[in-house]
């Protein structure tokens, strides 16, 4: 396709403009706003009481998500990806299911599910209270961001294979070194990259956060809740800008942690299935020899094991 | 995701089927994965989303099949539910020529400043939903510096939606643009091609499973969407208030039956809309493997 320099430089100019006026004249406005009235008015409005227990509780519900879902978000992948077992493509929709629903709907069903009357609602007579209190905060969270961990592991397991997992478990490791050891280096890129985005959505959740909390300033009152109840509640429009700002800059934090570990996954990507494709020959060979030679040549075996990890670690 | 398992290096053929014996015939039994820890994913699945998700299904229907008709039926329902998919076909609309073009650009040109550009397309994912109807409502509110208003109308709605869906349709695009073959395309020039032929010809057929799998994704997102409308949407009934905001205001008046209903509709609206996309990517590739 030749394309004159006069169609080019049009297409440009209006994908520029779209996203322009679209992404980042708002974006900037809002900064604008928030520091109108000078820096030291915006950390005033970040640093009130409501505002302060507001970014201490996103940020222990992110504390508490986090673990949660690489634990068991690496559980579920290594169970998609080398399971075999009935009802694995169910379970592989399940997993995307929460992109599908909407936020509103999550915060529906948890209410239906442990709510007042729910079918888990005897939880609430024994004074445990979910809905309305920190743990449907909690569950509402990770409903949300379940799929990401699972998501970016998944493909990285696939890729890698279990040569050298093989090897390692001959060489005579237990399943938690095998892990620990081999898996774990492996898949920690993908793993970070899963992490990135659920500290993101947990910080920046709203729909349904807001629909399972009881919003007391303080209590229940996440940095979300709380942009939204200053600019409809106290009518604090500034105050809301502020916050909002605070949630900003963390986006963008997200989002240049994002750029910088794609780079870094991608590399490994291609290192991983270069060094797959080079394996069957390769590392199975010195696992075999390695094996027939059995506990004679410790020596040997921990380099296979040191060339194993060695060979992430590389370039 | 349907190819889950088919890029699985070993490990798939039973043990011994004419499989060379030794280190490499025993490693086929080699799977790495306990019962246990698949009894783990099953429980943490079920535990997280299957359970929410069947309780919500099954108190929809707590008042009959009649209740749930009765409940979906409802005039500000239907209502909610029209504004909802009309309006998110024309986010989706949108984001295929604009998300199209954008990627385009990304990748057959080259500017100053290109790589800032291809990261900010990201920002509506990592902003929060919130933020986003606030940052719109700053410019489009009652303060709007531009005085233009458009709080509480649907182009207020189709703005907000669209931002936050904006990286879809770009970063499905995006790949696939990479790796398509310009010597195609320059055949088709040498051979007297138009411009605009050889984009409909030949580039187009070839964009058009991700564009369809981004816009999918963008509509899906936008009939769910609620953080990004909540400030900017107005929720008024029968003009600007979407299912979402329906459901939410079903349950602040104690109707957790009616919100259950329309959110099964909202779920099966979303289930549909991917069904077909999965549909139309299938055909696609069997195309495809004919034309191989």
């Amino acid at each position: 396709m030749k394309i004159t320099p006069w169609v080019r430089l049009s297409l440009r100019s209006v994908a520029l403009a779209y996203l322009f006026v679209l992404l980042v004249v708002p974006v900037s406005l809002i900064f604008w706003r928030s520091f109108e009235h000078g820096f030291g008015q915006f950390w005033d409005w970040i640093t009130t009481p409501a505002a302060i227990s507001a970014l201490q509780l996103s940020l222990i519900i992110v504390a508490i998500v986090v673990p949660l879902n690489v634990v068991f978000g690496i559980a579920t992948a290594l169970a998609l990806v080398r399971g075999k077992f009935p009802g694995k493509g169910f379970l592989q929709a399940v997993v995307d299911l929460p992109f599908a629903v909407s936020p509103v709907v999550v915060g529906v069903a948890l209410i239906l599910l442990w709510g007042h009357g729910g079918w888990f609602g005897g939880i609430e007579s024994l004074g445990f209270r979910i809905i309305f209190g920190f743990p449907g905060l909690v569950l509402a969270t990770i409903f949300v961001t379940l799929p990401f961990v699972v998501r970016e592991v998944e493909p990285v397991l696939r890729e890698i294979g279990t040569e050298q997992e093989q090897a390692a478990a001959t060489l005579g490791a237990n399943a938690w070194q095998t892990f620990y050891r081999i898996t774990l280096p492996a898949i920690r890129w993908g793993l970070t990259y899963g992490v990135v985005l659920t500290i993101a959505r947990s910080l920046g959740e709203y729909g349904a956060v807001t629909m399972v909390s009881s919003n007391f300033p303080g209590v229940s009152q996440t940095l979300t809740l709380l942009v939204h109840s200053r600019y409809t509640d106290d009518y604090n429009e500034f105050g809301a800008y502020a916050a909002a700002t605070l949630l900003m800059f963390v986006a963008i934090l997200v989002l240049i942690a994002m750029t910088f570990i794609e780079h870094r996954a991608k590399g490994r990507l291609a290192e991983a299935s270069q060094s797959y494709t080079a394996a069957p020959g390769g590392s199975a060979d010195t696992a075999e020899s390695a094996a027939s030679g059995g506990d004679n040549h410790p020596s040997g075996s921990t380099a296979v094991l040191a060339g194993a990890t060695g060979g992430k670690e590389g370039v | 995701m349907s190819t889950a398992t088919d890029h699985k290096p070993s490990g798939d053929k039973p043990a011994g089927a004419g499989a060379p014996g030794g280190f490499l015939g025993r490693s086929r039994t080699f799977s790495g994965v306990s019962p246990v820890q698949i009894g783990v994913a099953w429980l943490w699945l079920s535990i997280i989303v299957l359970l929410p998700l069947a309780a919500i299904t099954v108190q929809s229907f707590d008042n009959g099949w009649s209740g749930f008709w009765d409940a979906i039926t409802d005039d500000a329902a239907i209502d909610a539910l029209r504004i909802t998919v009309w309006v998110s076909l024309i986010v989706a609309l949108i984001n295929v020529v604009f998300g199209t073009l954008i990627a385009w650009v990304l990748v057959r040109d080259e500017f100053p400043g290109k790589a800032f550009v291809n990261a900010i397309i990201d920002l509506p994912f990592a902003l929060p939903t919130i933020v986003a109807s606030l940052v719109l409502l700053s410019l489009y509110g009652p303060n709007s510096p531009i005085d233009i208003q458009l709080n509480a109308t649907q182009p207020a709605l189709v703005i907000a939606l669209t931002f936050v869906t904006l990286p879809f349709v770009v970063r499905q695009v995006q790949p696939v643009l990479l790796e398509l073959d310009r010597d195609v395309e320059e055949a088709a020039a040498v051979l007297g091609a138009s411009n605009v032929t050889t984009f409909t010809k030949i580039v187009l057929p070839a964009l058009l499973p991700s564009i369809l799998t981004g816009a999918g994704l963008a509509f899906t997102r936008a009939i769910g969407e609620f953080g990004s409308v909540v400030l900017i949407g107005g929720n008024i009934p029968g003009e600007t208030q979407v299912a979402s905001q329906y459901i939410q205001q079903q349950i602040e008046v104690d109707e957790p039956v009616n919100a259950a209903a329309i959110s099964v509709v909202l779920l099966v609206i979303a289930f549909i809309a991917l069904l077909v996309l999965r549909i139309v990517g299938r055909r696609q590739s069997v195309r495809e493997e004919k034309d191989q």
